[in-house]
């Protein structure tokens, strides 16, 4: 039987396909073919102009670096090609989907790991990443910069590299034209006025739900926070299951022009609000509810793993996201902020964005040890 | 049997294995290897953690999951079947596009369907605040999201193109004139029906009906994204527990229950429609459609039209027309929104503003989207065809593999992308750099489509048509090329285009294995829809109607191959 025949056939169909389908993407309208002038100048004109690249690419001894992640991570290409250069190295960012995702994998090829850095695991899942025993001890010369608010590993195993406020976030238009006073706290939210206004994500499924949950944890204590939650679910919260479907299908002031003027966001959504506007507003959409643990503190951390064969290059690279040039690029990229108090925030940042006095903490070994009973305790109440 | 000639000294068995051997190694590294470490580490080394408590937990996200996949399915028939009757028996202006619109559902990321369903029917969405200007209502009369039958509804959007391309293949080979023969000998149009086209189509029909629900028993963005926080599938379950939860033991115990349901359904099919296929020489379908004539015919085909543009379309041109429509509301006098027309979005698109190290020129995306289809298509149909002319043998190791290659389609797409992690993590195989692993790993779901919608339309040959080629001096490939290829290039384009749709729309395996050099359109719109700003949703549109413009454009060419058999 002519069996290599009818293999070679379907190849050469194959083939042919993937031949087709590369010129079919030609065809794609791809609608402006002049090449793109801004349309209208931005608030906060990013970076000056780039250094073409000229990185470590070129040079042939390059040392390779493998840098694990979450899908969020950014950076600016000059900011990566500068480090690169100074160490004559080649940077691989390896994103591995989100939070969670990504450390899960840190931890299953922990016997042979897929990079020498794990950037992004925050303070709630701190303890399951030292657990599992995946970091190496760096005790970096840049630490003794950082505030002691911070470093939550006293052994320097991870070591915080940015922060950000987990807050409610309001439709800045709804209250005005409803002449309705902004919530100021946590016990506000339960009053009639603001019934069927919040949209809340579901901590099971998503890291800033989980986030809001805990600090209503730290201002309730764990035997008061479920009273508090039958109260919101009697005056209408929702749930959404992610951030994306409560901020861009259930909230008001996003592009999506859902039904609830209050959603658990990002302190720093107000900035990306006008940093990413079609037209600069005068004023962000949306602000923050900064009142007394309305927002809870997320810090993210960076490790070298274990068993990693270029050791000393990954301290090269812990130190030179604590260093100033990676710090100021931060905010614009991953809208977060320094941990380095010597690095500067931009304007859209400092124009928009409130820190909260008082946000919300926990110690991580308290949030790894009770998580998953609250979250079931939180899932009987709001949802069924 | 005219195809194993050389082998003719070869028992049935061992033919069967042969064609086997290729398909089955493949299975056996990139589906069986990978799930057995990820369920070694979760269940062997993780069974203490897990107490009698916890695997009580299985119960309620098990029953849910059958209850809303069993309903799913029927309604994705019930919209289907008259869909497949429709594109199989007559011709109308635009039926080709239709087609190819009915099929971009299938490829759309669930965060970009859930934003159209909610521009559509949403509490602010078109319908509602049209149907409360015009009845005066003061709170909007639809209430669909967060609900089931928000999963319902977007299953049935999703999937009804599997039973379109599968049943409408299958019935638009039929020869019209057995059921004008049953006619002339006195049945009813109804008793013609029952006795002549269903047992014919019913192949087809417990195919696609199986397909459909294996790919709603694993649902997970649907009734994440728009059921709500209040329903969870096993899928879901699974997501929470070994990415949210980090416990292995219970996500390993979810996913092990999910692999046990697709195995007993899959052997229940096997069963059920083994012998059932009747072989009948097919007719080229230009033989068979032709315009509706007559007051109730036409009244039932523009029903129908006008159904499917409503049910499929209709949410896909929101989206188009959503991402370029500016919505700038004037700030702080709310009701002042200014609507209009803007390209703003797209241009965007081709501008790396942050000089961010992670952007994606569309162009790039919608490159390695095609790049990895293609390699999923060939992967696919390859395997699939050896798979399906093993199936044709009556051979008894067939009962027992047949059924194993439906489970990638049971499995979740989590579990299996843990393993994939864990084995495949030193060169040549390594995750790291091996860039066959996403269109290997979409191929283990494409697999399934091409084998059900091959193996039908092979079996249909009936073998006198190869024996009298071969007796008239025909050699086996001629046969082959004459026989077999004519009868059965509709089902083999039809797979082709699952097989290419499948890849193009696949999200969950990309993100273990992604390779941030060769991103896709799935991850651009992902990596857009996560910082907030109206740029940022207005950019996810348009590379989400981008992807639907690169589907579209890719379903035409395959559709327009020209293959021995006639156009399409």
């Amino acid at each position: 039987m002519k069996l290599r025949n009818l293999i070679t056939v379907l190849l050469l169909f194959g083939l042919l396909l993937t031949a087709c389908g590369g010129t079919g993407s030609q065809v794609t309208p791809t609608l402006p073919e002049t090449s793109p002038e801004p349309t209208q100048s931005q608030p906060t004109t990013p970076p000056e102009t780039t250094s073409p690249t000229d990185s470590g690419e070129g040079s042939p001894s390059a040392v390779q670096l493998s840098v694990m992640t979450h899908d969020s991570f950014l950076a600016s290409e000059q900011v990566i090609a500068e480090f690169e250069r100074q160490n004559n190295a080649r940077v691989t960012i390896v994103p591995a989907g989100d939070t969670g995702a990504a450390l899960n994998q840190a931890i299953l090829s922990k016997n042979s790991p897929r990079a020498d850095v794990f950037y992004g695991v925050d303070n709630t899942f701190l303890s399951r990443a030292l657990e599992a025993d995946i970091f190496d001890a760096y005790a970096s010369p840049m630490v003794d910069q950082i505030p002691e608010e911070f470093k939550l590993d006293p052994q320097n195993r991870a070591i915080p590299v940015d922060y950000g406020d987990v807050c409610i976030n309001y439709d800045r238009a709804y209250f005005t034209e409803n002449s309705l006073a902004v919530p100021q706290s946590l016990e506000d939210l339960v009053k009639p006025e603001y019934k069927n206004l919040l949209v809340v994500e579901n901590p099971a499924t998503s890291s800033p739900g989980l986030a809001f949950l805990l600090a209503t944890i730290v201002h309730f204590g764990p035997d008061g926070y479920l009273d508090y939650w039958q109260q919101l679910t009697e005056n209408g919260v929702v749930a959404a299951a992610d951030w994306e479907t409560a901020y861009y299908t259930n909230f008001s002031a996003s592009s999506g022009r859902g039904p609830q003027p209050m959603v658990v966001s990002y302190g720093s959504s107000p900035a990306a609000e006008v940093y990413f506007a079609t037209q600069p507003p005068e004023q962000a959409p949306t602000a923050s509810i900064i009142g007394k643990d309305t927002c809870f503190r997320q810090v993210e951390f960076v490790g070298i793993l274990k068993g990693t064969q270029e050791r000393a290059l990954a301290e090269k690279f812990v130190d030179f996201m604590l260093s100033v040039p990676f710090q100021e690029d931060m905010p614009l990229q991953m809208f977060v902020f320094p941990v380095n108090p010597q690095a500067k925030l931009p304007d859209v940042f400092l124009e928009n964005v409130q820190i909260p006095p008082e946000p919300a903490r926990m110690p991580a070994d308290e949030i790894a040890k009770n998580r998953e009973a609250w979250i079931q305790a939180w899932t009987e109440t709001v949802l069924r | 049997m005219r195809l194993a000639r050389g082998l003719r000294a070869w028992s049935v068995e061992r033919q069967a294995l042969l064609l086997w051997a290729a398909p089955l190694f493949f299975l056996l590294i990139f589906f069986f290897w990978p799930l057995g470490a990820i369920f070694r580490v979760g269940l062997v080394e993780g069974a203490s953690q897990l107490g009698l408590e916890q695997v009580a937990r299985v119960w309620r996200p098990f029953a849910f999951t059958l209850y809303q996949a069993f309903l799913s399915t029927l309604l994705t028939l019930l919209v289907g079947l008259p869909a497949a009757y429709l594109f199989a028996r007559y011709e109308f202006p635009g039926k080709r596009v239709l087609r190819v619109l009915t099929s971009i559902p299938f490829i759309l990321p669930t965060v970009v369907v859930a934003a159209s369903f909610n521009a559509l029917l949403g509490p602010r969405g078109l319908l509602n605040v049209g149907l409360m200007e015009l009845l005066g209502l003061g709170e909007p009369p639809i209430r669909l999201l967060n609900s089931l039958g928000a999963i319902l509804l977007a299953h049935v959007f999703y999937n009804t193109t599997i039973v379109i391309r599968m049943v409408g293949g299958a019935w638009s080979g039929l020869d019209p004139r057995l059921v004008q023969a049953a006619q002339v000998l006195g049945a009813s149009r109804w008793r013609a029906f029952r006795e002549v086209t269903l047992p014919l189509l019913l192949p087809s029909i417990l195919a696609s009906a199986l397909l459909v629900f294996l790919f709603d028993f694993t649902s997970f963005g649907v009734v994440l994204l728009l059921g709500g926080p209040r329903y969870a599938t096993l899928e879901v379950e699974i997501y929470i527990q070994a990415l949210h939860m980090l416990n292995l033991p219970m996500a390993g115990l979810l996913s092990l229950v999910q692999l046990l349901c697709t195995l007993v359904l899959t052997v229940v099919y096997s069963r059920a429609s083994g012998g059932i296929v009747v072989p009948v020489a097919p007719r080229g379908e230009a033989a068979n459609t032709r315009r509706p004539t007559g007051r109730v015919e036409r009244l039932i085909t523009w029903i129908l039209v006008l159904g499917l543009l409503l049910l499929l379309v209709s949410p896909l041109a929101a989206l188009a027309l959503r991402s370029v429509t500016r919505l700038d509301a004037a700030r702080g006098e709310r009701g002042e929104v200014q609507y209009g027309l803007t390209t703003q979005y797209y241009q965007e698109l081709f501008i790396n503003r942050r000089q961010s190290l992670f952007y994606v020129p569309p162009i790039e995306a919608a490159r390695n989207s095609l790049v990895y289809a293609g390699v999923t298509l060939a992967i696919s149909l390859s395997l699939g065809f050896l798979a399906a002319y093993a199936l044709l043998r009556p051979a008894r190791i067939n009962r027992w593999l047949d059924p194993l290659f439906m489970l990638p389609l049971g499995t979740s797409a989590v579990t299996l992308g843990l393993g994939f992690i864990l084995v495949f993590n030193r060169p040549p195989l390594d995750v790291r750099s091996f860039p066959l692993l996403i269109p290997i790993a979409h191929s283990l779901v494409a697999l399934p489509f091409v084998v059900r919608s091959l193996q039908p339309a092979l079996g249909s040959i009936p073998n006198q048509l190869r024996q009298a080629a071969a007796v008239l001096g025909a050699s086996p490939l001629r046969v082959w090329r004459e026989i077999d290829l004519p009868i059965i290039a509709r089902a083999a384009l039809g797979s082709a285009i699952f097989a290419f749709t499948i890849s193009l729309g696949e999200f969950g395996a990309t993100t273990f294995l992604a390779r941030p050099e060769y991103p896709t359109l799935p991850v651009a719109i992902f990596r857009f829809l996560s910082q907030p700003g109206a740029l940022n949703y207005g950019q996810a549109l348009a590379m989400a109607t981008i992807l639907m413009l690169v589907t579209s454009a890719g379903i035409l060419l395959i559709e327009r191959l020209e293959l021995p058999g006639g156009s399409l």
